[in-house]
């Protein structure tokens, strides 16, 4: 009898785990081809002799309708519920500290178009839910990240700090939230969790470089999650869900072992190296990517830059560079023979084209690390592509009362040729398009919006071609300015002005370090007539890299001004106390004194009455007293007329002491 | 007078700015001269009553002033009047509005009155308690010592006049007597056309937002906007300062107190000076505009200018050289202080809320001096009379 129920148990146990193996295997076996990881790392050495790093990670999953149920195998499952749970069809979230030099660093290129954010957090994310849920979804979506991130996105949950816009910032019908924190502090603790989302974290592959005191110690230094999903597209191809990480630096080499200086202007570029900017080496890639690269970017003026050194010292022709003598290259030399090498294809700029060194990880171990470093021999001077105008916001104004914002741009010159070649010359109109929020307390007039051209003050008509405004509310919703400026192109610089008051806040409003003043945030200027695309010549391998088709993709130029800093009026904050108690005293005064005054008629009939009834009974206090004593001698004296109020006033007063000694006796019996 | 300020003010105004200019100086003008025309009225009314009680002797005695003259020069030449108009606050046409109710009041012009309610009440709610003292005005008519003195006149002189003359002296004092009884009538009218022009504004406000939301959105933006002291820019009063620092758990309580603290006043003081419809409009006004959100000089203005019609009734005002001095105090140093916390940063926040302050001090014993100074002064008529009829006694 109780054998065979246990062969049948062990039967039924072996069936069971084989099962089990098998759909594991097989969840193992689909997933494992779906699921993608791939690690990146682009370094390209900026003009101010600085380097910049800028990591890429990208994981996708696939639709849920095709993969099994909610199991993931690289893909964070943190993310993955959130996009399911609150229905996000793109999210974007990045935390900055530092702000992106356009001039030095670059404003025409993808890098710096997608990637460079404004100081602090900013989150925007597009829902697929009914447009009456979307402000509810947003704000789960806040408190989400807020929890995930350690930070304190959840400040966007009220309706003063998010706002919707209809076309300025991203092209997007409706469902879109937009949000900043200018002054989220970013530090190790946003890292972390940022990191955790990767599958190999920080201990393996690119993402071990990321040691955190030399990351912090840059100029700048962005995170950014960008999120897509196609779940919920009614139609069209599904992709999943892709989720990419992205973090750029910039570093500054330490440069005291160069010495040498080649000539009295120009200094030879400080030398780098993997290790001696991040402090750490490449050991291997992680073993779950897909690909793991490391790409060195030279941009097109340093190409060209290179080129002329190399006609200079007249040692080959000048598309050298391009065919790959790298060991003949006159400019720098690298430690490690690089892999592979892309050109840029460019149609539009002639002359040269960026190149792109390709490192593959893959061979590298703990045993022979990866340490890229570069070594300058000659001293090279170029410059970035630059947005076709550089702008900038800055306040004008003195007292706590009004100010205003101005916005200027200034025309860099650079583009000229790019212009001409774009568009006919005659009727050449460089387009702008301008976003901008400011909080509630900064409350802007639109009609005083003023446009100057150079220098002179242009009618708003000639230049505004299109203005959609949305006016703050108090305590409400923010103020939102979308604009569409189109300035004639041989612009020299041009201004905007927008006069606004500040306004007076609830003493819980201001934060903390009131004095320091608020913050506006960064306004966004798109020039949509520019895209930024690189497009480098691949051997059309299969395997394409994520971060070069992200590079390939056409966005237009997009740069963020600087954030505000707008002194506000304050109260005295050790005060309440004081203004509450005075205020209401002055007012019970006044309420007092009224009410005396206006019953002062029967203070003077009381005192006509009592003067006649003091000459009628002038002994009555007399009696009184000797009563009070009478009655103390006998209890049960037959009871005169002024007697029945004294005994009613005893009997008042002794049921008012058995009232307080029964509370008491209440009170006792409940406090036990 | 103002008018040389304006013109020197127009000089270098844009005319786009002249439009809205000239309709808020013809405001001031009007008002002024409408309380010229109520203070005559009430003037009249006043010798009338004196003289029914027999105390021409006290009128002439000491010489009744030209009480309308006066408050409507005061009120012209008041600096704050000067200053609301070269500000273009739009409180001219908010005191034109009151001061046309009450003219129609106390002239006894239903539907006049009831369009100067209508809209005072719609610029700025406030005036919504004056229909009391009107009421009283249009029943009782223009202000009269205490309804008992004649009262006691008439019986005395019933009582005087020997019996076959009783019908006579009966009919001799019927006919002044006509106005102290409560007559319905006007007040009936005023009602009905306080109604009409309600529906009215009603009906073209309605009209005017309705694509904006409605009428509910119209009183929640304005009214609520009002009672729910959400602006706290600095203004004269002492409420912006109070709900910027009040703690927010207590902010409805504090709401409720200071709204509370207009209204508590009000039916005392309509049983107290019940028989002063038009000084009760002003007690009125003048705690309205103390205790208000959002006060001006504009409101001090009005209650400045209509002091000046009870200049005979409040002669032996107590503390009156301390308040002239403390207001002019105050108007000096209040945008000092202003300026230092706004503008220079050297102030604090405190300084300027002190001032706030001591404006309200003064405007509550302002209140307090004259209510008792006009109760004390129908005291004295009351004592006089009751000697005369002692000495038609004897």
């Amino acid at each position: 009898m109780a054998h065979l129920p246990r062969r049948t148990h062990s039967i039924l146990l072996i069936l069971s785990f084989q099962i089990c193996f098998s759909t594991i295997f097989a969840v193992f076996g689909s997933v494992f081809f779906q699921e993608e990881f791939s690690e990146e790392l682009l370094l390209k050495p900026l003009p101010d002799r600085k380097v910049l790093a800028h990591f890429h990670f990208e994981t996708t999953a696939p639709p849920l309708s095709t993969s099994h149920g909610r199991h993931h195998h690289l893909f964070p499952k943190a993310i993955a519920q959130l996009v399911q749970k609150f229905h996000v069809k793109e999210m974007e979230l990045s935390f900055t500290q530092g702000r992106w030099n356009y001039d030095r660093w670059g404003g025409f290129d993808p890098i710096s178009s997608s990637n460079a954010k404004p100081p602090g957090v900013e989150l925007w994310a597009v829902f697929d839910v009914p447009k009456d849920q979307v402000d509810a979804s947003w704000k789960n979506l806040t408190h989400t990240l807020s929890g995930l991130f350690c930070a304190s996105i959840n400040f966007l949950e009220s309706s003063t700090t998010y706002s919707t816009h209809e076309w300025g910032f991203h092209p997007s019908s409706g469902g879109l939230r937009y949000g900043t924190l200018p002054r989220e502090a970013v530090c190790t603790e946003n890292l972390t969790p940022w990191l955790k989302l990767l599958p190999c974290r920080d201990k393996a592959g690119l993402s071990a470089l990321l040691d955190r005191p030399s990351i912090y110690r840059g100029f700048y230094h962005s995170q950014r999650l960008h999120l897509t999903s196609s779940e919920f597209h009614s139609s069209g191809v599904e992709s999943g869900i892709v989720l990419e990480q992205a973090l750029t630096v910039v570093l500054q080499p330490n440069s005291h072992k160069m010495s040498k200086t080649f000539s009295s202007e120009t200094k030879l570029q400080p030398s780098w190296s993997l290790s001696s900017i991040f402090g750490r080496k490449v050991t291997g890639r992680c073993i779950l990517a897909k690909t793991s690269n490391v790409y060195l970017q030279l941009e097109r003026g340093l190409v060209t830059g290179l080129e002329n050194l190399q006609k200079d010292n007249m040692i080959t022709g000048p598309d050298h560079v391009g065919s790959g003598g790298l060991k003949d290259n006159p400019g720098f030399e690298l430690s490690v023979r690089p892999d592979k090498m892309f050109k840029e294809v460019n149609s539009l700029h002639g002359k040269s084209s960026s190149i792109l060194y390709e490192y593959s990880i893959e061979r590298y171990s703990v045993f022979e690390p990866f340490d890229l470093g570069l070594t300058w021999k000659f001293p090279v001077v170029w410059s970035c592509p630059r947005a076709p105008l550089h702008s900038s916001r800055f306040l004008m104004g003195s007292g706590n009362q009004r100010g205003t914002i101005a916005i200027s741009f200034t025309s860099t010159d650079l583009e000229e040729g790019f212009l001409s070649a774009n568009i006919g010359e005659e009727s050449c109109k460089l387009q702008a398009d301008i976003f901008q929020v400011v909080p509630w307390y900064i409350k802007a007039y639109y009609h005083t919006l003023r446009v100057f051209v150079d220098g002179q003050p242009e009618a708003i008509t000639n230049v505004v071609e299109k203005m959609h405004v949305s006016p703050s509310e108090d305590k409400e919703s923010p103020g939102v300015m979308e604009l569409v400026l189109k300035f004639p192109c041989a612009v020299k610089s041009a201004a905007l002005t927008l006069e606004f008051d500040k306004g007076f806040l609830h003493i819980d409003e201001y934060p903390p370090d009131a004095n320091q003043g608020f913050d506006i945030p960064s306004a966004v200027i798109i020039f949509p007539n520019f895209q930024t695309s690189m497009h480098y010549l691949e051997d059309n391998s299969s395997n394409k890299s994520p971060m070069l088709s992200k590079f390939q993709e056409k966005s237009p130029v997009l740069s963020y001004t600087e954030v505000l800093l707008v002194p506000l009026t304050t109260p005295d904050f050790s005060m309440p106390y004081n203004v509450i108690t005075i205020t209401c005293t002055v007012f019970a005064l006044y309420f007092g004194s009224l009410l005396n005054v206006l019953r002062r008629r029967v203070g003077e009939e009381e005192r006509i009455l009592k003067n006649s009834a003091s000459k009628k009974a002038g002994r009555l206090p007399q009696l009184l007293s000797r009563l009070s004593a009478k009655l103390r001698g006998k209890e049960w004296e037959p009871p005169q007329s002024p007697s029945t109020s004294s005994s009613f006033i005893s009997s008042k007063l002794i049921l008012k002491v058995f009232i307080v000694a029964g509370v008491a006796v209440f009170w006792q019996y409940y406090s036990e | 007078m103002v008018l040389h300020c304006y013109s020197h003010f127009l000089a270098h105004s844009l005319p786009k700015e002249l439009k809205g200019n000239l309709i808020i100086f013809c405001a001031d003008v009007a008002s002024a001269m409408f309380i010229r025309a109520t203070g005559r009225n009430l003037q009249i009314a006043y010798g009338q009553s004196l003289k029914f009680l027999d105390l021409v002797k006290l009128s002439e005695k000491s010489d009744i002033l030209p009480s309308g003259d006066i408050a409507a020069l005061v009120y012209l030449w008041n600096p704050f009047t000067i200053v609301a108009c070269v500000g273009l606050s739009t409180s001219p046409v908010e005191n034109l509005a009151i001061i046309l109710s009450l003219y129609g009041a106390c002239r006894r012009i239903a539907p006049l009155a009831a369009f100067g309610w209508v809209m005072a009440t719609h610029l700025s709610l406030y005036p919504v308690i004056l229909i009391i003292p009107m009421i009283l005005l249009l029943g009782y008519g223009p202000d009269t010592p205490p309804r008992k003195l004649f009262l006691q006149r008439k019986y005395v002189e019933v009582g005087d006049t020997p019996s076959n003359d009783r019908c006579q002296q009966g009919e001799a004092v019927d006919q002044p007597e006509l106005p102290y009884v409560f007559s319905w009538r006007p007040v009936i009218h005023f009602l009905f056309w306080t109604s009409l022009w309600l529906v009215y504004v009603l009906v073209l406000c309605g009209v005017s937002v309705k694509q904006y939301g409605g009428l509910w959105e119209l009183f929640k933006r304005t009214y609520g906007f009002m009672l729910t002291v959400q602006d706290l820019s600095p203004n004269m009063g002492v409420l912006w300062y109070f709900f910027a620092e009040v703690f927010d758990f207590f902010r409805n309580f504090f709401l409720i107190v200071f709204h509370g603290n207009i209204l508590f006043m009000i039916l005392p003081l309509a049983i107290r000076l019940k028989h002063r419809p038009f000084f009760l409009a002003f007690v009125y006004i003048v705690i309205s505009s103390m205790l208000k959100s959002y006060p001006s000089v504009g409101d001090s203005a009005l209650y400045l200018g209509l002091l000046g019609l009870f200049v005979n009734e409040l002669a032996d005002m107590k503390f009156s050289f301390f308040l002239f001095c403390g207001y002019i105090g105050v108007s000096l140093l209040s945008p000092v202080m202003h300026n230092l916390w706004i503008w220079r940063g050297t102030g604090n926040a405190n300084f300027y809320f002190a001032t706030a302050m001591a404006y309200a001090c003064l405007q509550i014993i302002l209140v307090v001096e004259s209510v008792s100074a006009m109760l004390n002064h129908d005291r004295k008529l009351r004592k006089l009379s009751a000697t005369k009829v002692l000495d038609g006694k004897t």
